[in-house]
């Protein structure tokens, strides 16, 4: 079938609700109206209102509600509104989803899917365009999942619901509906932690993830280098094996992510490639991110997002030593 | 849609007016301080069930003394004795069932031993040790450290409960401080509209380290909070075993029935915070004093003596047992084995990542090339 990003999902919820009696979605929004992108659409329907339950406007409440019932051996996918409003429960996700199969040493676990979309360029509010993908995947027990496509996100959100562990999946709202893709039907999952190469190439290894992968394949095009393309997909665990392999082959990295640079994801990355290939480097990594400032008002927002031609100059530099 | 405005609600430009001055909270009470009761009110417990209240408190007394001198010892890591509490620990615990979850705070040791919870690993708990969470979890309980967190879970964890239309419940226990948190309030707000079988159990000790009840609310009570989440509120003295077991078995039974309770139980710390504190620091002993003429084991006692039922109890030889009750617990715990660096990793994940895999493997290397790391560790102090 053709798919966006938000039908796919849509569509994986279907699937998981249906294969599987214990999966539970729950968030504001998410039964009635089927969530603000329509990302539950009919699910309340297809479902009922004891399995799709719209809740107060409580983040805490929902994170944590969600770490209860899986605890209790329910599968539940937790819908936080938007990105930014995920700080209240991050505690949540710190202080109890992130450790409990750790704390009671296996006997408890907390198979869990907190999806929300993040990310900037849609002229919102403020709250409403970040990216903190970096601080999340610093919180040990935590996996963190970004899609980029159609395909993935359905097949990465069904093994996100099936993970044993809690899995922050994070939806790019910006390339939400952008464009449409086949996606199979069905039930096919696509392995959280496996990055993907989208693009072979000799001269170049640009990683980047979620909505900075179309910028990314743009300079790309643009730019009309052999460059090879990898969607890391999977913030952590970190699929190290890819992007080391593809720098030990082009000795030349660029890292694209629009959240901010200090401490970012992009950082990690360059300490990786440091650890395993920085012999094969013919130049430093370059990282093409955010500022370490909020993301601007809408108005000026396009100053902060890296863009086509930002990548572009990322890449040109490393090409240039 | 439930009707919003009832037809006989009045209006004008006088109502909707409430302040603190309408509500007037009681407390719950069965057994007066001077050990006199209130005959109808006693709960439907037998002679022997009467009795083993007792023991339980003074199980409690014994545990919380043998534990803070462990620690002086330095034995323990730290520990927050329910000294004083144990009426209101004891009570609560006793009205817990079958298969309900207890999700707790760390000062309410019986509740947790009343779960089936060991001595044992109440001790290795306090000592740091991880699979003390492991044993607790075995029997439906936990105790989080980070105060209040543990409350959207445990309306979570009922909502499981109502899902699969089982007949326990999750009973939280907490502070007074606790009550000031974000997580108190959207928990219980989550719960009543869910309407799952969750029992709020507020032990309000009057003190949040060293921050007592005036500068955590203003409000008269902290029961009145349920009436804004639309659930039930009930406050009891929380020196009085009887009418804190009875307030937890009505809660109980409410939760069971779709409607979830907060329990305030009004009591006294009589001990420090933790071992770490001095509450010399941040209190009179005057008001100690006056705590502890209120003490709930000796009203216990005078209740028990009053219906004849204390010439069979023998309070020495209680003690002498669960001392040595504490004393095995606490062999056993000597005994158990030490972990190794590998637990530091093991279970975060079902399965561990390979990044995980590396700096396990890469601290092994390092611990076996670098003896003085080990030698290092094994000198830091443990308790």
């Amino acid at each position: 079938m053709q798919a966006t990003i938000v039908t796919a999902i849509n569509d994986a919820l279907h699937t998981a609700m249906a294969a599987d009696d214990r999966v539970v979605t729950l968030g504001e929004d998410v039964a009635e109206s089927g969530g603000v992108f329509r990302a539950t659409e009919g699910l309340k329907e297809e479902f009922g209102d004891e399995r799709v339950v719209d809740t107060p406007l409580s983040e805490i409440a929902i994170v944590g509600g969600a770490v209860g019932l899986a605890v209790y051996g329910y599968r539940p996918v937790a819908e936080i509104q938007f990105s930014g409003f995920l700080p209240p429960a991050f505690d949540q996700l710190v202080t109890h989803a992130s450790r409990i199969r750790w704390r009671t040493r296996g006997t408890w676990s907390v198979p869990m899917v907190v999806r929300m979309p993040y990310g900037g360029g849609v002229r919102a509010l403020e709250h409403h365009s970040e990216s903190l993908e970096g601080a999340y995947s610093h919180v040990p027990g935590l996996k963190v999942v970004v899609p980029s496509t159609p395909r993935d996100a359905k097949g990465l959100l069904l093994a996100a619901v099936r993970d044993p562990d809690p899995v922050l999946f994070m939806e790019p709202k910006r390339v939400y509906r952008s464009f449409r893709e086949e996606v199979p039907e069905g039930d096919v999952e696509e392995p959280i932690a496996e990055a993907a190469v989208r693009r072979e190439g000799e001269a170049v290894t640009v990683v980047s993830w979620g909505a900075m992968m179309e910028p990314t394949t743009a300079a790309v095009e643009r730019l009309g280098v052999d460059a090879e393309v990898i969607d890391l997909r999977t913030i952590a665990p970190m699929d190290t094996e890819t992007v080391v392999g593809s720098v030990e082959k082009t000795g030349r990295c660029v890292v694209v992510h629009e959240g901010p640079r200090t401490g970012g994801v992009g950082a990690e990355v360059v300490a990786r490639i440091n650890d395993d290939a920085l012999m094969y480097l013919e130049a430093p990594v370059e990282r093409v991110t955010g500022f370490d400032v909020p993301v601007p008002m809408l108005a000026m927002e396009d100053y902060y997002l890296p863009n086509p031609p930002r990548v572009a100059a990322g890449i040109e530099r490393v090409l240039s030593v | 849609m439930a009707e919003r405005e009832p037809s006989e609600s009045p209006t004008g430009p006088q109502a909707g007016r409430i302040s603190q001055a309408d509500i007037e909270v009681g407390r719950a009470r069965i057994v007066r301080p001077d050990g006199s009761h209130d005959a109808d009110a006693v709960p439907d417990l037998d002679d022997q069930q009467l009795q083993d209240l007792y023991r339980w408190m003074v199980l409690e007394r014994t545990f919380d003394e043998r534990m803070v001198s462990l620690q002086r010892r330095g034995e323990l890591g730290t520990y927050a004795s329910g000294r004083g509490q144990e009426a209101s620990i004891v009570g609560s615990g006793y009205a817990l069932e079958g298969d309900d979850w207890l999700l707790g705070t760390g000062r309410e040791a019986a509740a947790m031993l009343l779960r089936g919870v060991s001595i044992r690993d109440l001790v290795l708990f306090w000592r740091g040790v991880g699979d003390a969470a492991k044993f607790m979890a075995e029997e439906n309980a936990m105790i989080a450290i980070s105060i209040g967190s543990q409350l959207p879970m445990t309306t979570g964890a009922a909502w499981g409960m109502a899902l699969d239309d089982a007949e326990s419940v999750v009973a939280a226990y907490f502070g007074d401080g606790a009550t000031s948190t974000g997580t108190f309030h959207e928990a219980l707000n989550f719960a009543g509209v869910l309407g799952v079988p969750a029992v709020f159990f507020c032990q309000n000790n009057q003190y949040a380290i060293s921050t007592p009840f005036e500068k955590q609310t203003r409000a008269g009570t902290l029961a009145q909070r349920a009436v804004g989440y639309g659930i039930e509120g009930i406050r009891v003295d929380g020196n009085d075993v009887l009418a804190v077991y009875e307030a937890m078995r009505e809660a109980r039974a409410l939760a069971r029935g779709g409607t979830p309770a907060f329990v305030e139980s009004v009591t006294y710390r009589m001990d420090a915070h933790t071992t770490s504190d001095d509450p010399t620091r941040y209190r009179d002993e005057s008001e100690v004093e006056e705590w502890e003429r209120r003490d709930p084991i000796d009203r216990y006692e005078a209740f028990l003596r009053s219906k004849g039922l204390f010439g069979e109890v023998d309070r020495e030889g209680i003690v002498e047992e669960v001392e040595a009750e504490f004393r095995a617990g606490l062999e056993a715990a000597d005994d158990y084995p030490e972990g190794d660096v590998e637990a530091v990793f093991e279970y975060l994940y079902a399965e561990l990542p390979p990044n995980l895999e590396e700096q396990l493997a890469a601290f092994e290397a390092l611990l076996e090339e670098r003896p003085e790391i080990n030698d290092y560790i094994e000198r830091r102090p443990k308790g």
